[in-house]
């Protein structure tokens, strides 16, 4: 379980106060909002980036509020996928478990493992220079799993997509999840996408976020409240 | 191009035609015959490479504290935390800036004599002494302490050169984009591995600018090594210092001659820079 409790966050005139919501463990949550809503910095905040004013944040029954970034356990893929320019794919894959003191053989099998899962082997050995723009979010999102995380926060991981590319990557997504059993919150502004893949839904709303459909909710009262 | 560009292109052009045209290959030969002179080459080439590595050691990691405590994502945090804390920082921040650009302003004899008083105090005469033992222990009992010794020479050089090369690694960094290295950061890296792994290979074309930049700005060093180490023939001499002994004992050919080494030198380099850092540019990734 991912709880978030009373959150508090200021930057300049902008403020997120009081902000609680509940994620299961294992769950595939969405969370939608209207641009410059927060959903940015709210993630930010999970994933330990920024520092909040108040409230606490908890994962799996241990608080991580003030945890650094680096012991929070926690994947993320930013919007622009943000790969590091001078590493080849499958150093950026394996980073997360070279910097935690994995065995090589143990990396080794790891990436290989991710790359067939994702479909990028045959990206392996080149640099993110080049790549197109769903190969560096598959690239992006085999780096944040590539250490078991407890969850994986996705910043509009498809936003920049064509349609084909999208509608793979959707698909990929939900299968990953599965197969990882991994904890997702996953902030999209497509409806559709956030009814295909979600299983809970939220919505970032004037500070305030509000719970608006699970799974066992109609696709239909899901997206009209979306 | 404005007129004055123009103009200013026709200059520099202008007197480096006139010095080729002043000096002649007796003239140059006859000064690389001389011991002393080659003495000064020596020099130069070594303690150029000295200081700008020693450059490069401070430039590093304060170019990028200084692009990364600015960076945008560092303000917000801070004035999340506090408003007054993050005036505290800024003050701090324009404090550090402006103190790093004194080196730069400062008449270069001003640096010279202000380098000689800090030796003339309790801790720098110790300094001085150890630094004296140091070399005895290693068995150059040739350098007695660091003023007026070899030691001056790329210290005074590093005084100014590090100033150009902690500019070069600030305006680096804050062209790298900080986000992989925070998405390094909930990868599991440290800060320090955040640096060293994702942002500095980033930067090596800002590096290699920097140290050329050192190196360059070390070898047309004249006034603090004037001042602080002196023009002690095959002592403390240097090109620069060469150039101007030979004016002043008004062997003008010989001063052209040893200008001339400087110029082909700091020619060498500047094309070497250009050709290393080919390709760079200020969008994101890797930058000079």
């Amino acid at each position: 379980m991912i709880s978030v409790q009373q959150l508090l966050l200021r930057q300049g005139d902008f403020e997120l106060s009081q902000i609680s919501f509940e994620i299961p463990l294992n769950s595939y949550a969405i969370l939608m909002g209207a641009t410059g809503s927060g959903k940015t910095t709210l993630l930010e905040s999970i994933c330990g980036l920024r520092t909040i004013s108040g409230g606490k944040i908890w994962i799996d029954g241990d608080e991580i509020t003030r945890t650094p970034p680096a012991q929070r356990q926690i994947g993320y893929v930013p919007q622009d996928s943000s790969l590091f320019p001078t590493m080849k794919v499958h150093r950026q894959i394996a980073f997360g478990m070279e910097v935690r003191g994995f065995s090589q053989a143990e990396r080794g099998q790891r990436v290989e493992e991710l790359a067939s899962s994702l479909d990028i082997t045959e990206i392996l050995d080149r640099y993110p220079r080049g790549l197109s723009g769903g190969e560096r979010q598959r690239v992006a999102l085999a780096r944040a799993l590539s250490f078991r995380p407890r969850l994986l926060c996705l910043d509009e991981p498809l936003s920049a997509l064509d349609d084909g590319t999208r509608s793979n990557l959707t698909r990929l997504l939900k299968k990953i999840q599965q197969s990882e059993s991994v904890t997702v919150l996953h902030i999209t502004h497509n409806v559709e996408e956030g009814i295909e893949l979600g299983t809970v839904h939220f919505r970032l709303d004037k500070g305030q976020v509000r719970s608006v459909g699970c799974e066992d909710s109609s696709d239909k009262n899901t997206a009209r409240t979306l | 191009m404005s007129v004055f560009g123009v103009f200013y292109l026709a200059l520099i052009i202008a007197m480096l035609v006139a010095d080729f045209q002043f000096a002649n290959w007796s003239d140059m030969s006859s000064l690389l015959a001389d011991e002393r002179v080659r003495f000064s080459i020596w020099l130069s080439l070594i303690s150029c490479t000295i200081a700008a590595i020693l450059s490069l050691w401070v430039a590093i990691p304060t170019g990028f504290l200084l692009a990364r405590l600015g960076s945008e994502s560092m303000t917000q945090r801070l004035g999340q935390q506090s408003p007054g804390c993050h005036r505290l920082f800024n003050w701090a921040r324009y404090f550090i800036d402006t103190l790093l650009d004194i080196p730069i302003v400062l008449p270069p004899l001003v640096v010279g004599i202000s380098l000689l008083v800090l030796f003339q105090t309790s801790a720098g005469r110790w300094l001085d002494q150890r630094t004296g033992e140091l070399f005895a222990s290693l068995g150059y009992a040739g350098i007695r302490g660091i003023t007026y010794e070899i030691p001056a020479v790329i210290l005074a050089q590093f005084t100014v050169a590090a100033a150009f090369a902690v500019r070069t690694m600030r305006n680096t960094f804050e062209q790298i984009d900080d986000r992989p290295e925070r998405v390094a950061l909930t990868l599991g890296a440290s800060h320090y591995q955040a640096f060293s792994m994702v942002a500095l290979p980033q930067a090596w074309r800002g590096i290699v600018a920097a140290f050329t930049l050192a190196w360059a700005r070390s070898l047309g060093e004249f006034g603090p090594i004037l001042i602080f180490a002196g023009t002690a023939r095959m002592k403390t001499e240097v090109l620069s210092t060469t150039v101007y002994l030979n004016f002043q004992f008004g062997n003008l050919r010989g001063a052209v001659s040893a200008s001339l080494i400087l110029v082909t030198l700091a020619i060498v380099v500047l094309i070497l820079t250009r050709l290393l850092t080919l390709g760079g540019s200020s969008k994101k990734g890797v930058i000079v």
